[in-house]
């Protein structure tokens, strides 16, 4: 343990709390607990552990033994990945970096004393705490629609099960028949997310059910990569996807799961399959830590430690910093330097000022590949995006081509920078 | 049919036969020269042609897989596949152009490979004028491009700080894999650093055209770009 006076003054925040509240590692170890093992949490454990040489007691919560990547998911109901490709185990973060992986649900953050409790009963203290828990639902964002009827309309905005039972049910449809998408509100995980989602529901159509036609129902006004989308559908599935905006009723619906109805404007439309993506906030256990404001956990870019609590650090879909998008390439670029940051507080190391980006590839057709991205930078009020660049409208196959396949470098570096 | 072209080449060389059938047999060197330009932002060939992000490419033919000389670090697959054996002649260098994952799996060789049977045949008759037998050497210049981008000696000269680098590269991470893995987005691990630090400044200045990298490059100053470049460097 290289804990020393020097590293705690040289860290503002830092050493303000270190003399409140003098440090004393239980065990000789600091202990880091990190809450959801997604790109956030587990990138952040895995460079935790790695960066620190075991002088950190990293643990990671989270319930599922196989996670399966949201990102890509859309791809799988596309038929260009099957699930199993999207499943990750955390044995290498167990076996090779020495991480405490523990596969329960957080249900309490006790801020005072520094101990997150598990559904199972157990109680971690913790040093510092990074939550990382993603997103859950906003109660009565679609009128008719809870987790009690995601069986009929599903939501597929979590990966793995609902995925494959999105794409069933697709499968399964008439000939003919009609897909609905209800789209969430802004802010939601992944921006591109929904109509990806529906280039990928009406490729699969295409193979399937050429006749079947999709209504997107949609509350706002414009969406990421529009014209790209909207170019590409035209050009690949004419005359199939028609979208329903504000000013046609497309933030008033209701769905009625038993009937598969959906009400806009109090319009009813008769639909076989009907994906509803509701809209979202923080994982509930940010709410339960007490430290959101509204939907969302606020934080400083600096480190992406919580406004309300210095010894909480939040990463990804769950937080409200600025003007990054929530994604899986967002998380894993926080998660860094929230390592970082960890590190300096907890052993001295350096801390250097933050750098973050994004990119979001989305696929539109086979080999038919686009993204958007940005670089960004802390403020005191916010992370701030600097550059950006997005796919244009025309481009050649090839290079269309070349972004898919750059896609899919991606997913491959990112997972393995997730799990090892 | 590649046995027969180099069989073709073989008898050609010896009988001095010519003609069109012939000739396009033997591939066409001039154009191979064009054609090598794609090779040359990572392989040099010809008089004082050194290793540099790919080995030279000097005697190549007959020389075994993996074997160029002990400083270049080749991945573990290419050095597996020259202990077993695996020998560069026309119709395994043909074979590697045309799709080098197919042949070496964990290649580094970050290129999609050559479809077109004729420019592979134009391109390897341009690299056999650079293997002892049975040419001579043409005296040429090496084919390696001039640096795509002038640095001053000052920004070459800027000695990296690893750690630093260490930090920074967890930002290329998200998509270069750090096995040095090329899947669509090229390794970068164990670049010299000079060519690292070219290529990211013709990122930088745009002469390059990858908008992500453009991105990314635009933001590091000249000490980071350097701090990158001794980072993956010595990354094994």
């Amino acid at each position: 343990m290289k804990l020393n006076r020097r590293a705690f003054i040289g860290t503002g925040v830092a050493a303000a709390a270190a003399l409140q509240a003098p440090m004393v590692w239980s065990q000789g170890r600091p202990r880091v607990v990190v809450v959801g093992g997604g790109a956030g949490g587990a990138t952040v454990a895995r460079y935790l552990a790695k960066d620190s040489q075991g002088q950190i007691d990293v643990t990671l919560v989270e319930p599922t033994r196989h996670y399966y990547t949201c990102f890509f998911s859309n791809l799988y109901i596309g038929g260009f990945r099957d699930i199993a490709s999207l499943g990750h185990s955390y044995g290498t973060l167990a076996a090779e970096y020495g991480i405490n992986v523990v596969h329960d649900w957080a249900v309490g953050v006790d801020r005072d004393a520094k101990t997150v409790t598990l559904a199972g009963g157990a109680v971690l203290p913790y040093d510092r705490l990074v939550l990382s828990p993603g997103i859950d639902f906003v109660d009565g964002s679609v009128p008719g629609w809870d987790v009690t009827v995601q069986h009929k309309m599903p939501h597929a905005y979590k990966a793995g099960s609902q995925s494959e039972l999105l794409k069933a049910q697709i499968e399964a449809m008439p000939q003919g028949g009609r897909f609905a998408m209800v789209a969430p509100p802004n802010p939601y995980r992944c921006p591109p997310g929904p109509y990806e989602r529906i280039s990928m529901v009406a490729h699969l159509l295409t193979q399937v059910n050429p006749t079947a036609k999709i209504l997107l129902v949609d509350p706002k006004d414009k969406y990421s990569k529009q014209a790209l989308f909207e170019e590409g559908w035209a050009k690949h599935y004419p005359g199939m996807v028609e979208r329903i905006g504000p000013d046609f009723g497309g933030d008033k619906v209701e769905v009625r799961a038993d009937a598969m109805e959906v009400v806009i404007d109090g319009t009813v439309e008769k639909v076989d399959v009907c994906n509803v993506i509701p809209g979202q906030k923080a994982g509930r256990i940010c709410e339960m830590a007490g430290i959101t404001e509204g939907n969302w956990a606020p934080v400083t870019g600096h480190t992406m430690q919580s406004r309300v609590d210095g010894n909480i650090y939040v990463l990804g879909d769950a937080t409200n910093q600025g003007d990054m998008p929530k994604s899986g390439y967002s998380a894993n670029s926080q998660a860094k330097v929230a390592a970082m940051a960890i590190r300096g507080e907890l052993l001295g190391s350096s801390v250097f000022p933050a750098k973050f980006s994004n990119t979001c590839w989305s696929l539109i057709a086979p080999d038919d590949g686009v993204k958007v991205g940005a670089a960004y930078e802390a403020n005191d009020e916010k992370i701030a995006s600097v550059s950006s660049f997005i796919s244009q409208t025309g481009e050649d196959a090839a290079l269309r081509k070349q972004t898919y396949e750059e896609s899919i470098g991606w997913y491959a570096g990112i997972t393995s920078d997730m799990f090892g | 049919m590649i046995r027969k072209m180099a069989t073709a080449i073989f008898v050609a060389g010896i009988c001095g036969l010519s003609g069109g059938a012939q000739a396009e047999l033997l591939g066409d060197a001039t154009r191979g020269e064009t054609l090598f330009r794609d090779c040359a932002s990572c392989h040099q060939v010809g008089p004082g042609a050194k290793n540099r992000v790919g080995p030279h490419l000097n005697d190549i033919f007959g020389r075994k897989a993996g074997s160029v000389d002990d400083e270049f670090r080749y991945s573990k697959g290419l050095a597996r596949m020259g202990s077993d054996g695996l020998v560069w002649d026309f119709e395994t260098l043909d074979a590697y152009i045309e799709n080098p994952k197919a042949l070496v799996s964990d290649t580094r060789m970050a290129y999609r490979g050559m479809k077109d049977e004729k420019d592979r045949a134009d391109l390897l008759a341009y690299l056999r004028g650079f293997s002892a037998s049975p040419a001579n050497i043409p005296e040429s210049q090496p084919t390696a491009r001039a640096s795509e981008v002038e640095l001053s000696p000052e920004t070459l000269a800027i000695v990296g700080d690893k750690a630093y680098g260490e930090y920074l590269s967890s930002e290329c991470l998200t998509c270069h894999q750090r096995s040095g893995a090329n899947e669509g987005i090229p390794g970068i691990v164990g670049w010299p650093s000079e060519d690292f630090v070219i290529a990211m400044h013709a990122y930088k200045r745009q002469i390059r055209p990858h908008p992500v990298m453009q991105m990314m490059a635009g933001r590091l100053s000249d000490e980071e770009i350097a701090a990158l470049a001794a980072y993956f460097e010595d990354l094994e």
